[in-house]
């Protein structure tokens, strides 16, 4: 179970956050499409980064959906906001960006909170009469 | 008066993707361990069972709201006000609305990390 826990996090970290890259380098690419001509937008699944976001994002999704069939919401949630923390980090490789200390602090505490909630019980203890709790 | 607009586009991106979270993850209570669901009837089952299902599509609906939401509050105000203030809010108004219509035990472990990446995620697209 362990195992399978970590994995299916990890998918949905790196299905999330590659795809968020991928589909905003497609679009940048792009340009900038004026609301007046939103129809230019449907251009966009011309491009191949933008296919490969949409298809690593659906990934996501279905993975984040299997956490969520046997895991709590409040244990999902926070323990893969760490795609924001590898989206960053992949900003500062491919793209050079320079990081302030604020963002890095910010990296720090992101990564804190994901630590403490995805080391802790993944399930609320279903109160079934049928099956007693294990505490008193 | 673009501010009070901007904040209650980002308003809603938080409400309709909380409840986006909580009937997505509702409708996938129900239907159970979907990585079991697959082995014993295979995806074609899994894939009928999650989008014939009620609570699924309403999550659904909702989460395109709150996406159309965060479209038009981009067009309004700028990305680094709206992206970290709607996805860090959400981190808090999820653990909230997860304890009342999940009842889910938000422990001080939970509560601590919702606060630490609500805090995280505003200061590093600061």
């Amino acid at each position: 179970m362990t195992l399978r826990k970590y994995s299916v996090l990890t998918a949905i970290v790196l299905f999330s956050s590659l795809g968020e890259v991928s589909l905003s380098h497609g679009m940048k690419k792009i340009g900038a499409i004026s609301l007046g001509r939103w129809t230019e937008a449907l251009n966009a699944v011309t491009s191949p980064f933008v296919v490969l976001g949409i298809v690593l994002l659906l990934g996501f999704f279905a993975a984040y959906l299997t956490a969520l069939s046997w895991a709590d919401l409040s244990y999902v949630l926070p323990a893969t906001a760490l795609g924001y923390v590898v989206i960053a980090l992949l900003s500062v490789w491919l793209l050079d960006e320079t990081v302030a200390w604020t963002r890095w602090l910010g990296i720090l505490l992101v990564s804190t909170g994901v630590g403490l909630v995805a080391g802790g019980p993944e399930l609320t203890p279903a109160r079934d009469p049928q099956t007693p709790r294990s505490d008193p | 008066m673009t501010a009070l607009y901007t904040w209650t586009m980002i308003a809603s991106v938080v409400v309709f993707s909380t409840a986006g979270d909580i009937l997505l993850s509702r409708s996938m209570k129900t239907i159970g361990d979907l990585g079991a669901l697959r082995r014993q009837r295979g995806l074609v089952h899994v894939l009928g069972r999650v989008l014939s299902c009620g609570a699924f599509l309403a999550g659904l609906a909702s989460m395109t709201v709150a996406f159309f939401s965060l479209l038009v509050a981009l067009s309004w105000a700028d990305v680094s006000l709206v992206a970290p203030a709607s996805a860090s809010l959400t981190f808090v108004t999820t653990a909230v609305a997860a304890r009342f219509f999940l009842h889910e035990n938000v422990d001080r472990r939970r509560w601590s990390a919702a606060l630490l990446i609500c805090l995280g995620v505003a200061l590093m697209s600061a």
